[in-house]
């Protein structure tokens, strides 16, 4: 205080420069800052809200397509000698049928010219192993129904079904101009043009040739920056390659050949549909993928140049699938319906076939034990803890325990279950009943630590006057104040459960990580919970489970909003402020 | 027999409490020429019979079983020959062959000697069973005698009956502790055998371990495998862990911090009730779900953002997976953070706002120096968080163990490792998977330091302004 007495004297009063320009200045610079301040905070909230749509609509985007199937609705023959050689209708041959080898003929049968046998397999394929799997389901309820024809669903196999819901890039078609000569029926033909119908397409095999020599020109270039022998070696075989492209490129006129990096271009004509392999103005020559009805000439308007975008070496369904997928398509042969088999079955190899039926079974046992375990061990400990426990260093050292616990990695309680569940106590490998009880002492300090919260909010009067009125500690105890305290606990317990039902790691070193298909029917079954199996559905290179996976991931988190939207209900719906 | 074991427990428990109870009752039923006053209600004497029931019936069941089991197995093993019991994996397989057998679960024709190994297991088993049914019914019937003679006006069944539960509620209590004794004791001996155990081939010292620069657990199983050797350095683990976590937090602390800010000192109540809700659910999505997003989309993202600006970015790059980490540690900061700056006290602001400071500087000047100490334990507690979260490094985090600060290059972590080591068939006499354990005594010993200096900081602290 001396200081500042002699520093300015009291009997001069301070002047606060608040009027001038710079003081204005000043404090507009203040007044900026507070505002850039406050933009940080809503920035913040903003991009962590934009994490979440982002990450939400990325999943469901992903995730909702394979919701549904794609499947071809045919009439099926059911010729006996596949499904019961032996006539005998015993239900048990009938079952052991060759069911799939129904379900291909009846696909055949809807391309009467294609017998090449590559193209025969490439259509088998196209409908999955199980396609026969409803028809053996319909024939086994109704075993009269063979020798006769059936309209039946067969599913199709998961590439085809993926092209189908639009992943396997776009189609455009054209109506041609000129008439057009082909010069055969099957095998490699010519087709000669009265105008220069596919002039287009020829000069975008061009360019396209001229882009790539581009590419492969930046590429050497970057190569010979890195500057080593191996790096070098590649440099000159790129621009190599490049100079080759250049000089057909060079050559307008000449015959260009088309390959599988380019789009694919077809001609759809007299019924059939023909590869083009070598494209000039007014000529192609091309290979058949749907055989021809005639070699007669087809008038402008009655034929068309078909383009798939994408080329071939970019997709995982070939020109010919497409070909007949589309064929089937405008058939109106092709379903597209809800894909309960996801909700229906075990794990699987094939994607189309695979459900999350076991994985949510085994959840549901799983979490049963949890539930079973840490609720009322939960519940017991918090009443003791809050009501009961005398003040020493027992108690306390329980109580930092509990919350050092809390904040234990998951993956060490992993290796808890697996060190005492599995090779001491000797328990079953891959067991719900292993699974719960490791959720249950990972989410034990949760429940504990909500329970208490919720004992706590009790009023001690409630207590007090059970007292008063004559009932033991215990009476009060749970006769009173652990009823009022019972929504806090649901809603901790729940909140609990959520946190179990999306825990992936501890399951993992318990063994929990099996290709299991069967549906697990007890607690010591192998099984496996529903994040394991995103996680390994998520490990699979075919792009069909991603969107599987996506999936499960939509039906884990519906599941979770239902659990926390339960919590929120019930906190709303009996909370009560005293 | 388990079924037919608490069949008779739950049937003599019921029958018990009910018979008791009404004995009791009878003593306050005037008609029945009952008194009135008595110390304990009848429920309390039937509940008291249904206690002594169960507790020695349970006892009887847990001890009884596990000797059993143990005494079938030897005696039936004495039985076998000498060459099939030398060793702990003959032994076992020719133990689960006689279960097999004895369970009818096999339709093989054992040996002769398994047979009667078998026969023997069998009738020691059936006979055993009998007997733990016969002594647990014994004891029951013991118990709920005792209940059922002591059941007068002055006895203190109510008092019995809640040390009872005094001690069940005690029991539940010290699970937390059982736990915490459990982690330590599985994780800390195997860590034991993987240093000091002389019976284990290929373990390294306690120095390379923590100092050592190469990790490759997947010895070399043969000889034609050439060089491929054998290391447990834990460094490039550590620094792979490190750096995604500094990544995870260089992303969530800011974002996190600055969200807490707002929501606790601008935000309204309609705001406060939006943004609240977004941080919880981010907080709710299963850290699979978002490892799934991190690989499949962000990875992808990053390396093609790399390719066109010229970098060159590993596919399961430690930035894909620190970001999305840190998108997971975003709510956990927030709400830490949103706690401790609440509980700093309005005085404060009070004050330096009427000195006529701005909101922006009480916060930056006067709240956050306040909350530091909070503030300092929620970031340590998202770090503890951070180190210990598997899923998103198992799936966007690569297995190569370099020793790299470059957050563009792949790297590995010590909870991927665990995995990697652990899933799937393991044996526990190899170091291998004996290095898991020491990888999960690190980290568990890391995470404990970091939560209880959090805790008790925030400890210290909370009592400067109350």
């Amino acid at each position: 205080m001396t200081d500042i007495s002699t520093y300015a004297p009291m009997t001069m009063a301070r002047k606060v420069d608040v009027s001038s320009s710079a003081a204005k200045a000043r404090i507009r610079a203040r007044y900026r800052s507070e505002a850039l301040f406050k933009s940080y905070g809503i920035a913040a909230l903003v991009v962590t809200g934009a994490f979440l749509v982002m990450l939400l609509t990325n999943i469901l985007m992903n995730g909702l397509p394979s919701f549904w199937q794609h499947s071809l609705k045919l009439d099926v023959p059911l010729t006996a000698s596949d499904i019961d050689p032996t006539g005998k209708g015993d239900l048990k041959e009938i079952a052991a049928g060759d069911f799939a080898a129904v379900a291909r003929k009846a696909l055949e049968a809807q391309f009467p010219g294609v017998d090449g046998r590559s193209e025969l397999k490439t259509l088998s394929r196209l409908i999955s192993v199980g396609a026969g799997d409803e028809l053996r389901q319909t024939v086994l309820a109704n075993p009269k129904l063979i020798g006769q024809t059936v309209q039946s669903r067969l599913l199709l196999e998961a590439n085809s079904d993926l092209y189908l819901k639009g992943n396997g890039g776009g189609i455009s078609a054209r109506t041609a101009r000129g008439i057009a000569t082909p010069t055969g029926t099957t095998g490699t033909i010519k087709i000669l043009t009265s105008a220069n119908d596919f002039s287009d397409d020829f000069q975008k095999s061009k360019s396209l040739l001229a882009a790539r020599a581009a590419v492969l020109s930046t590429e050497a270039a970057r190569l010979e920056r890195a500057n080593t022998p191996d790096s070098l070696v590649k440099a000159k075989a790129a621009r190599d390659e490049a100079a080759v492209f250049k000089a057909r490129y060079a050559q307008p006129a000449q015959v260009e050949k088309l390959d599988d990096r380019m789009p694919s271009t077809l001609v759809e004509i007299n019924g059939g549909l023909v590869k083009v392999e070598q494209i000039l103005d007014t000529e192609i020559e091309g290979r058949v993928l749907i055989p021809l009805r005639s070699t007669d000439d087809a008038k402008a308007g009655d034929w068309k140049i078909v383009t798939y975008v994408t080329p071939e070496s970019n997709r995982k369904t070939t020109d010919l699938e497409i070909a007949f997928l589309e064929r089937l398509k405008a058939g109106g042969k092709v379903e597209n319906h809800f894909n309960t088999l996801f909700f229906t079955a075990g794990d699987s190899r094939d994607p189309e076939l695979a459900g999350v039926r076991g994985a949510i079974v085994g959840t549901v046992l799983t979490l049963l034990v949890t539930l079973g375990l840490c609720l009322p061990i939960g519940v017991m400990a918090a009443v003791y803890l809050e009501q009961f426990a005398p003040k020493n260093r027992l108690t306390g050292l329980i109580e930092v325990n509990i919350n050092n616990l809390a904040a234990v990695p998951s993956i060490v309680f992993g290796l808890l279950g697996l060190a005492v569940f599995l090779n001491y106590f000797n328990l079953p490998r891959s067991a719900p009943l292993v699974g719960g009880l490791v959720l249950a002492l990972l989410v034990l300090p949760t429940i504990i630590i909500a329970s208490r919260a919720a004992l706590k909010a009790v009023p001690p009067s409630i207590k007090e006057a059970a007292l008063g009125v004559g009932a033991s500690h215990q009476q009060a105890v749970f006769h009173h104040v652990l009823p009022l305290a019972m929504p806090g606990i649901m809603t901790g317990t729940i909140i609990g459960m959520a946190h179990a039902l999306g825990e992936t790691a501890p399951l993992l070193m318990i063994g929990m990580v099996a290709f299991i298909v069967d549906v697990p029917k007890g607690l010591v079954d192998a099984a496996t919970v529903l994040p394991v199996q995103i996680y390994l559905w998520s490990d699979l290179p075919e792009p069909a489970f991603k969107a599987k996976t996506a999936g499960a991931i939509v039906v884990l988190l519906g599941v979770l909003f239902l659990m926390n939207g339960l919590a929120i209900w019930l906190r709303k719906k009996f909370e009560r402020r005293w | 027999m388990s079924g037919i074991y608490f069949a008779t427990l739950a049937v003599l428990m019921l029958a018990s409490f009910l018979i008791v109870r009404s004995r009791a009752s009878a003593l306050i039923n005037p008609v029945a020429g009952g008194r009135v006053t008595v110390h304990s209600l009848p429920i309390y004497h039937g509940l008291l019979a249904a206690t002594l029931v169960i507790v020695p019936m349970m006892i009887i069941y847990g001890v009884g079983t596990t000797l059993l089991a143990r005494y079938a197995e030897s005696s039936a093993l004495a039985g076998l020959p000498v060459a099939t019991t030398s060793d702990a994996l003959a032994t076992g397989a020719a133990l689960r062959e006689i279960q097999n057998y004895a369970l009818g679960a096999t339709q093989a024709t054992p040996s002769e000697a398994l047979a009667k190994a078998a026969e023997i297991y069998k009738s020691i088993f059936v006979a055993g069973n009998w007997a733990i049914l016969g002594l647990g019914t014994v004891l029951a019937l013991i118990g709920a005698g005792y209940a059922f003679f002591r059941v007068s006006p002055s006895f203190r069944a109510r008092n019995m009956f809640e040390k009872f539960i005094l001690v069940l509620l005690m029991l539940s209590a010290t699970v937390a502790i059982l736990t915490t004794l459990g982690i330590l004791f599985s994780v800390a001996y195997e860590t034991l055998r993987f240093f000091f155990d002389p019976a284990l081939k290929g373990r390294p010292t306690v120095a390379d371990f923590l100092f050592g620069t190469e990790w490759n657990p997947q010895a070399a199983m043969r000889a034609d495998q050439g060089d491929v050797r054998t290391a447990f350095g834990f460094l490039p683990l550590l620094t792979g862990t490190l750096l995604i976590t500094v990544i995870a937090i260089t992303v969530a602390g800011p974002l996190g911090l600055f969200s807490a800010i707002y929501l606790s000192e601008y935000a309204s109540t309609r705001v406060r009730a939006f943004a609240k809700p977004i941080l919880e659910i981010l907080a709710g999505i299963p850290t699979v779900v978002l490892g799934f997003f991190a690989a499949l989309t962000v990875a992808p993202f990053i390396r093609g953002w790399g390719e066109s600006v010229g970098l060159d970015i590993a596919s399961e790059s430690a930035l894909a997976a620190g970001l999305v980490m840190g998108m997971m540690i975003i709510p956990f900061i927030s709400s830490l953070s949103d706690d401790v700056i609440n509980a700093v006290p309005q005085s404060l602001r009070d004050g330096s706002m009427a000195l006529g400071s701005t909101k922006s500087e009480t916060i930056r000047k006067v709240v956050l120096p306040a909350a530091l100490p909070g503030i300092v334990s929620a970031f340590m507690l998202a770090i503890s968080r951070a180190i210990g979260e598997t899923m998103i490094v198992v799936m966007a985090a690569g297995l190569a163990a370099n020793l790299t600060i470059n957050p563009l290059a792949a790297v590995t972590t010590v909870t991927v490792q665990i995995k990697t080591i652990l899933v799937g068939d393991q044996e526990f006499d190899s170091a291998k998977t004996l290095a898991a354990f020491a990888l999960g005594f690190v980290l568990f010993f890391i995470t404990l330091l970091l939560n209880m200096i959090a805790l008790r900081i925030v400890n210290k602290y909370r009592e400067q302004y109350d």
